[in-house]
């Protein structure tokens, strides 16, 4: 006889497969998420998740998380995962989506991050149809921030920035985000759903399945907004934050499908493969004949090259072109180079500097904090940095005589007044090239081969680029001189 | 055997470290048999609760719980279904 206390039982409902089965976060809090008690970000990541299990799709899907309350989604979903900045989210999408025709990218914003700061955003890629899914979580107030009104918070709700309730005449009325976005002609579906019971929370699931399936087939923009109780901020209890959406929230953000036009639209043919790096000069119209060789064959011995420079002067001295040509020479040589210009809005005057990194490994960030050479072309420019050159390191300046004030033990110093001395070779514009002949022979790395290529690639007038290469040997002679003179 | 009891349909386990004691399952439980605990876990929260009997894997305190992993909800195996479901186990039904 079966024992009838014992029977067979199986899983229904269970862990989605696109979690973690643990999250790499906090070490004692690995097996639950950060959210609060009753908070509705944790039930919408588990409709995302039991979408994409459903839907067959974890291994191409990419989540773009936010910035607020929901920003750690890279703890939880299996997932590929990018991280935006505050609004940024659909701009992102849209690249990944772009960039990975495959993907299919779920973008999750709350509504300080959807409705306030990427307003711009959010409106251009629903424009666009971009082929994402955006899942919009709001709960009315900027919930990670402290509880500040968001654009979505209602009339009269009480925020720390609204202490006497929102007012219409003093704060404008609440963003109706989906009923704008569904004015556009391109968006496929658009949805308001709640998590205010549980008749809400079945359709909120079915919802979020849909917006992620339509992407699947490849029909265009999707937008998911979900009111979500936040018991924390609100200072409820999470059932009366639950009740709170259905009898309050419902009330200024009507429930209902806004937009589904699946029926008439074709699913889009996916995006051909980006090109090769190979099929690039064919695209761009240059023959093989054209194509610059280098002159990595150039390059002595096998050191290790890390040559990091800070040019710095006005506007119009040729701050940016002396760095270019450094780094295009160093591209030239077969070398990682990086060039990161700095300068404000005015073509000439005004201040400008630039970073110039090369390296025969990558190169990890193109900011040069402690120049080991410093070209200062005035005295403003000696003053700003003369302090972040490294020790062993190097100063050009641009001047008579250098400020005593500036000295300092274990950098080494070429002051000259290189403007005046480039007068005397035939332009004073050419007193930057004179620098840089200082600073090739202090690096000391680089072919001349190179320099002289890459003075030609970037200087386009004959008379300028002979100028130049005796200015860049007039450089090199001060130098030698001034080491000789020690 | 007539007077054997039948076993209930459904049946749900609850991780007490995952809960977090919010209490949204023990709200949409349709036949009401999930209950708030006296006990604080580990983490100092009061946790769901099964009280063992009269679930009908109904599924929907799955639905509006937050944590990802914290309810899992089983039905009993019927012949039809267990061709389909790759997940079965045994286990009381109290």
């Amino acid at each position: 006889m079966p024992d009838s206390s014992l029977a067979e039982y199986e899983v229904v409902r269970g862990k989605a497969r696109s979690f973690y089965p643990r999250y790499e976060r906090k070490e004692e809090l690995q097996h639950q998420t950060h959210f609060c008690p009753g908070c509705g970000h944790g039930t919408i990541h588990k409709m995302v998740a039991a979408a994409i299990d459903e839907l067959g799709v974890q291994d191409r899907s990419i989540m773009v998380g936010p910035v607020g309350c929901s920003v750690f989604t890279y703890y939880y979903f299996d997932v590929g995962n990018v991280q935006a900045a505050h609004g940024r989210a659909p701009a992102v999408a849209t690249a990944i989506r772009r960039s990975r025709p495959h993907g299919i990218v779920i973008s999750y914003q709350g509504d300080g991050d959807l409705s306030a700061i990427g307003s711009a955003e959010i409106l251009h890629a629903a424009n666009r149809g971009e082929n994402i899914t955006v899942i919009f979580v709001n709960n009315a107030i900027y919930s990670m921030t402290g509880g500040q009104a968001a654009p979505t918070t209602l009339l009269g709700q009480k925020s720390t920035t609204t202490p006497n309730g929102r007012s219409a005449a003093r704060e404008g009325y609440p963003l109706h985000v989906s009923e704008l976005l569904a004015t556009l002609d391109a968006p496929v579906y658009i949805e308001r759903v709640g998590l205010g019971d549980n008749r809400q929370i079945v359709q909120a699931a079915r919802a979020i399945r849909r917006g992620i399936e339509y992407q699947v087939r490849g029909l265009g923009f999707s937008l998911i907004e979900v009111l979500s109780p936040c018991p924390t901020i609100w200072k409820m209890s999470p059932v009366d934050a639950q009740h709170w959406v259905r009898d309050v929230m419902e009330k200024t953000f009507p429930l209902g499908v806004f937009v589904d036009r699946a029926h008439d639209r074709l699913p889009a043919p996916p995006p051909s493969a980006a090109p090769t790096l190979a099929d690039l000069p064919h695209l761009l119209g240059v023959a093989d004949q054209d194509l610059p060789e280098g002159h990595a064959h150039a390059l002595s011995g096998d050191l290790p090259v890390d040559l990091q420079v800070r040019i710095a002067g006005f506007g119009g001295q040729g701050v940016l072109l002396l760095g270019e040509v450094l780094a295009e020479a160093g591209l030239d040589a077969g070398l990682e180079v990086s060039w990161l210009p700095s300068y404000g809005p005015e073509m000439r005057s005004g201040t400008s500097n630039c970073h110039v990194r090369i390296a025969r490994g990558a190169i990890d960030s193109p900011l040069v904090a402690t120049p080991g050479v410093l070209v200062a072309m005035n005295e403003p420019s000696l003053r700003k940095f003369d302090l972040s050159v490294r020790p062993g390191g190097w100063v050009i300046y641009n001047g008579d005589e250098f400020p005593a004030d500036c000295r300092r033990q274990g950098v080494r110093v070429l002051a000259l007044p290189f403007t005046r001395l480039a007068d005397a070779m035939g332009d004073k514009r050419a007193a930057n090239m004179i620098m840089l002949g200082a600073v090739l022979e202090i690096a000391a790395i680089l072919p001349r081969q190179s320099i002289g290529a890459a003075l030609r690639r970037l200087v386009k007038n004959p008379r300028w680029v002979e100028l130049d290469e005796r200015a860049i040997a007039r450089g090199r002679e001060l130098l030698r001189q001034a080491l000789a003179e020690g | 055997m007539t007077d054997e009891k039948k076993p209930d349909r459904g049946l749900l386990r609850i991780d007490d470290e995952e809960c977090k004691g919010c209490g949204l399952c023990i709200e949409a439980c349709p036949p009401r048999v999930i209950s708030m605990s006296e006990r604080l876990n580990h983490f100092g929260y009061r946790t769901a609760f099964y009280k063992g009997s009269g679930c009908t894997a109904c599924g929907v305190c799955f639905m509006v719980c937050p944590e990802p992993g914290a309810i899992t909800v089983l039905r009993l195996a019927t012949p039809a279904l267990a061709t389909s479901a790759p997940e079965t186990v045994a286990c009381a039904s109290n």
